[in-house]
């Protein structure tokens, strides 16, 4: 093999992580090839889903506004589900949208597809179509990888394979994915006319809603998610599938139970389903990370090296995709060495924010997964506005016995101490 | 039409799938699976892939979304191959 044989970078997966790193290597006038399994970019990704926009202009500044993004998002919504009933609580805030708009609601196929194309015109080379199927490893350094019968040879491989990492598995750097680390996401893409959108959310034509559900999972650990695309609404579910395990319902018809609650239905009522998608997300926060991010000649980023965050009310993980993957390209970019690739990968995503922002997010996947958060307390809310809201002819019961009594069907003294107690100390 | 509740097949008929007629990307075993008690692929999976056929789990890999699921929840080792599909093969995504 002579040296005109090898590229500089070999990047396995051309999702945001990957087409963020391709974009700036290239640039940068390095030779990368981008290896995709699909037959176009985005075609086997399915997000929830919403965008940070902060992360795309860390790319090149400006490149947001030539993405095919949907909404601007400036209703942060959180709605708990009762039986026939729901509360939800509406956070709108128009700075959201000014200048370089804090995020966007957005669907994969169409952006992955952009933001690979953008990379390719920075000079990188995209081979889609191509499942690759080994690491090829020479005196413990990773210089290649195997598609069918092909070899592939590389200074570097980049790992950005998504959640289910195979090359981070080859690579000895991840181990098993294990029913805690994940959360299952089923959603439907629901058509709508753009000016039905904005009445029922309403939206100016460029604004978008973002909304979180508890309560819509008939007890099983996890939540649901609305968000308004510019003629689509993406509905749907993530679940814990260990919680899901232990009850005999299907989460399809959970799901579909879910979409027709009285509380739901008014919104996606007349709108024509086209797609039906599910995908792994990681759930499990800094605990998910691989201890060791890199080995001599390669790089874990994006899914692959579990990066996310789920506060409850903060969903991310495509922007820490895209951020890990520029600090893999500086990464490369800077090292004088090939040993210095992996320390400076770890320093990079220090400086970027990545690494400190999971630390502090570090307890939260306890909270979130609190086993009343999916039932209980939704229930315990809708009640308590039932008793703040009814008015039947008879005289009410006291406020503080009433609230008690509510607070006592759904959870015990200690139930509630001992969530308050995990509250306080994850965070 | 109007949004309704549908079922898992009708669902999967909306998406693009191109089989791979050669090569699954999922094997099973069914003995080992005849012999797991708990059975969680029957409720976790979100395509409803896996069904019980004359008292034996029956998988069907072609309306696979390749979520990785199953492989995350198969205690007893009754999925003994998975794989992505190969290239150009499987779900693709037009919305995502």
């Amino acid at each position: 093999m002579s040296d005109e044989d090898k590229f500089d970078a070999i990047i396995v997966g051309a999702g945001p992580a990957g087409s963020a790193c391709a974009y700036l290597l290239a640039k940068e006038g390095k030779n990368v090839l981008v290896i995709e399994r699909g037959e176009s970019a985005g075609s086997k990704n399915v997000t929830g889903g919403r965008l940070y926009t902060y992360a795309l202009e860390l790319v090149e500044p400006g490149l947001h506004s030539q993405a095919p993004l949907e909404r601007k998002v400036v209703h942060e919504q959180i709605m708990m589900l009762g039986d026939s009933s729901g509360v939800t609580i509406d956070y709108v805030d128009y700075s959201f949208k000014e200048d370089i708009p804090q995020s966007y609601t957005v669907l994969r196929a169409p952006f992955d597809e952009w933001f690979a194309g953008k990379a390719e015109e920075q000079g990188a080379m995209l081979a889609s179509g191509i499942r690759v199927d080994d690491l090829i490893i020479k005196d413990n350094k990773v210089v290649g990888v195997k598609a069918g019968d092909d070899e592939m040879y590389a200074d570097i491989i980049i790992a950005a394979d998504g959640i289910n990492s195979f090359m981070g598995q080859k690579a000895g750097l991840c181990g098993e994915l294990t029913p805690h680390m994940v959360g299952v996401g089923v959603k439907e893409i629901i058509e709508l006319p753009a000016d039905t959108i904005q009445k029922r959310f309403n939206l100016a034509t460029d604004e978008g809603t973002a909304r979180v559900i508890l309560g819509c999972t008939q007890g099983i650990q996890g939540g649901g998610f609305l968000y308004t695309n510019k003629d689509s609404i993406s509905l749907g579910i993530v679940y814990s599938p260990e919680s899901a395990a232990k009850q005999d319902k299907s989460i399809q018809e959970i799901f579909q139970d879910f979409k027709m609650h009285p509380a739901i239905y008014p919104l996606i009522e007349g709108g024509n389903t086209v797609e039906y998608g599910a995908h792994l997300v990681p759930e499990s926060g800094l605990k998910g990370v691989p201890k060791k991010l890199y080995r001599d000649g390669f790089l874990l980023v994006g899914d692959a090296a579990g990066f996310c965050i789920n506060t409850g009310t903060i969903l991310r993980g495509l922007d820490l995709a895209i951020v890990s993957g520029i600090a893999a390209a500086r990464a490369i970019i800077s090292a004088q060495s090939s040993a210095e690739v992996g320390p400076n990968y770890v320093q990079e995503l220090e400086k970027l924010n990545l690494t400190p922002t999971l630390k502090l997010f570090a307890g939260w996947p306890e909270i979130t997964s609190i086993p009343r958060m999916a039932s209980a307390y939704p229930q315990l809310a809708n009640d308590a506005l039932k008793f703040m809201f009814t008015v039947d002819g008879n005289v009410p019961e006291k406020m503080p016995k009433a609230m008690m009594k509510i607070a006592r069907k759904h959870v015990s003294i200690g139930q509630l101490l001992a969530d308050g107690w995990k509250g306080v100390t994850s965070i | 039409m109007t949004v309704k509740k549908q079922g898992a097949e009708e669902l999967l008929g909306l998406d693009k799938f191109t089989v791979d007629e050669e090569e699954p990307h999922i094997v099973i075993d069914k003995i080992i699976c005849g012999k797991c008690k708990d059975k969680p692929c029957l409720v976790i999976c979100p395509a409803m892939l896996y069904t019980m056929k004359d008292g034996e789990i029956s998988f069907d890999y072609a309306g696979c979304l390749e979520c990785g699921t199953c492989r995350v929840m198969c205690m007893q080792k009754g999925i003994t191959k998975w794989t992505y599909p190969r290239g150009t093969f499987g779900v693709a995504y037009r919305y995502g």
